[in-house]
């Protein structure tokens, strides 16, 4: 008798480390590639790179040469990202939570399952698709590359996560809150403004978030549609970079690879930042 | 049934007539329910769990109507209008409601719970009806004293009787003309549940009360007026002493005795 309960005690330590093991395995290429980019980028990281553009291969090449940084930095990038993710964002947050408020209400009717069911067919969407229709919709009419096109490309790509985040945080919140609020005699509209949405808001932004750093770090659909500017811009009818169209450039530029890593480096820490304060704000505004 | 319906109370606050509500086609949770509800009293609604209690109590302020498929017959009346036929909002506002569990809303402050009817129905007020309103209803629910000092903490710091209070504040501020209360003693502790007994005690001098509640002795301890209800229908309605020491139906004195429920 003894001897089984020590064989299930030893199962269950082996079990135990197993579980370990696995989960530290899925943790360690995310502090492989912070190290590796930290290593390799840090030195490019200055205050020219937040205030210049990106260099040109002559004067990536001299410097390299004189055995000097690369000058330059990714003004261009960080501002060009900045001015899409925006402008999708003013589209896709009203868009995605007034669709989010109505999936969560209606959840059994027909029209609402077809909504809900397209809304992830969206999410799988590969992206580069969405780069071709955006540049369908937007670059051929107008006949230019812009900053218009790119950010309808991630507007499109950010519409399923709010959505959904939104659905999920507002089935989330107790029936009874809802039923505090109609009773007091509340309009609909009340209720949800006032009662439902700032519950959910916790649950919201973090969605909010999570979209815009999974847009902030595409670069497929912005060949397509923003295609890349060597300077800083900020008309949106204008082709216009972004941190990623950077990185990608700097790729296919063999004098370029040391920016690679740095442009690299920030846009990680930048998604990284969004992803922490996003969990954040999910725990400090758990109701 | 009839006789239920004639029995003598002058000026009701509330009349239920022929009041039937069914979720599904052809079965009735409420059948056919008839009563007069006295003004400035507290009516106690009891019966074993699926009799309908609560689904009778949500129809008086419409919230049943949060239900889909639901259908419901017949009249009640408040004041003179059968709210069936007012506008749900309108009804809500004179018919206050406070649940089971303490609900206050997460997001916003004591003083802001209890001002959430005006604000929520857009109706502005003056920093100082605000102030008024604040201090009334928490004092007559005995929660001034203890958090006067925490006017602007989140409701929800409260411990659940003083939530529980705090949502009977929120619910009498609009100072409705019945206020209905489902099982609001249910999720909370004996000395909270005494408390609250006391306090609904003291509001009757003020508002009408129709609560449903699971506990006999709850009914017994606080109410005037008692409704014994059993699949759906109003079996017995009755003062609530002489239902208590002399049950006219045998289902009643069965369910009183605790050989159901």
């Amino acid at each position: 008798m003894n001897d089984t309960i020590k064989i299930r005690i030893v199962k269950d330590k082996i079990f135990f480390g197993i579980i370990c093991f696995l989960s530290s395995l899925t943790v360690i290429p995310l502090i492989a590639i912070l190290w590796q980019l930290l290593r390799k980028g840090y030195r490019q990281i200055n205050w020219h790179f937040f205030t210049q553009s990106a260099p040109s291969t002559l004067d990536a090449m001299m410097a390299q040469a004189s055995g000097s940084l690369i000058p330059g930095g990714v003004a261009n990038g960080i501002t060009g990202t900045f001015l899409m993710v925006g402008m999708a964002a003013v589209v896709a947050i009203p868009v995605g939570i007034f669709s989010g408020i109505y999936l969560a209400d209606k959840q059994k009717g027909i029209y609402a399952s077809v909504i809900r069911f397209l809304t992830d067919v969206l999410q799988g969407t590969p992206s580069i698709v969405i780069g071709i229709i955006a540049y369908a919709w937007v670059v051929k009419p107008l006949g230019a590359y812009s900053a218009l096109a790119g950010a309808t490309a991630m507007v499109i790509m950010m519409l399923p996560l709010i959505v959904r985040s939104t659905e999920e945080t507002l089935k989330m919140l107790p029936e009874s809150l809802k039923e505090a609020a109609l009773a007091l005699g509340a309009p609909y509209w009340s209720v949800m403004f006032r009662v439902l949405l700032p519950s959910a808001f916790g649950g919201l932004f973090t969605g909010i978030l999570l979209a815009v750093s999974r847009v902030m770090g595409e670069t497929a659909p912005l060949m397509m549609t923003a295609l890349g500017c060597t300077a800083v811009n900020w008309n949106v009818l204008k082709p216009t970079s972004a941190v990623p169209l950077l990185i990608w450039q700097f790729y296919n530029d063999p004098n370029l690879i040391d920016m690679i890593w740095s442009s690299s480096l920030f846009l990680m820490i930048l998604i990284l930042g969004l992803n922490l304060i996003a969990k954040q704000v999910a725990q400090k505004w758990r109701i | 049934m009839e006789n239920i319906i004639d029995q003598k109370i002058e000026n009701p606050v509330l009349q239920l007539k022929h009041v039937s509500v069914s979720y599904t086609p052809g079965k009735n949770a409420v059948n056919d329910v008839n009563a007069l509800i006295k003004e400035k009293r507290i009516t106690a609604i009891m019966g074993p769990s699926g009799c309908g209690k609560s689904t009778l109590l949500r129809a008086i302020n419409r919230l049943h109507e949060l239900y889909p498929n639901i259908k419901i017959s017949g009249e009640i009346i408040l004041g003179n209008e059968n709210i069936l036929e007012m506008n749900p909002m309108k009804v809500r506002m004179k018919a206050g409601m406070v649940f089971q569990s303490p609900n206050p809303f997460p997001t916003m402050s004591i003083s802001e719970n209890v001002l959430a009817g005006y604000k929520l129905n857009n109706i502005h007020l003056q920093k100082q009806e605000k102030n008024e309103i604040v201090e009334r209803c928490l004092s007559n629910v005995g929660l001034w004293d203890e958090v006067k000092d925490v006017l602007n903490k989140k409701g929800t710091f409260l411990s659940g009787g003083q939530q529980q209070r705090l949502c009977i504040a929120r619910a009498i501020a609009l100072q409705p003309e019945v206020l209905l209360m489902d099982e609001p003693t249910s999720a909370l502790d004996p000395i909270a549940t005494n408390r609250i007994e006391q306090l609904l005690l003291e509001l009757k001098n003020q508002f009408s009360i129709v609560i449903v509640t699971h506990n006999m002795g709850q009914a017994a301890r606080i109410s005037d007026m008692s409704m014994f209800m059993y699949l759906g229908e109003l079996i017995e309605y009755e003062k609530t002493k002489y239902m208590f020491t002399n049950p006219k139906d045998k289902r009643t004195e069965e369910y009183l005795n605790g050989q159901f429920g």
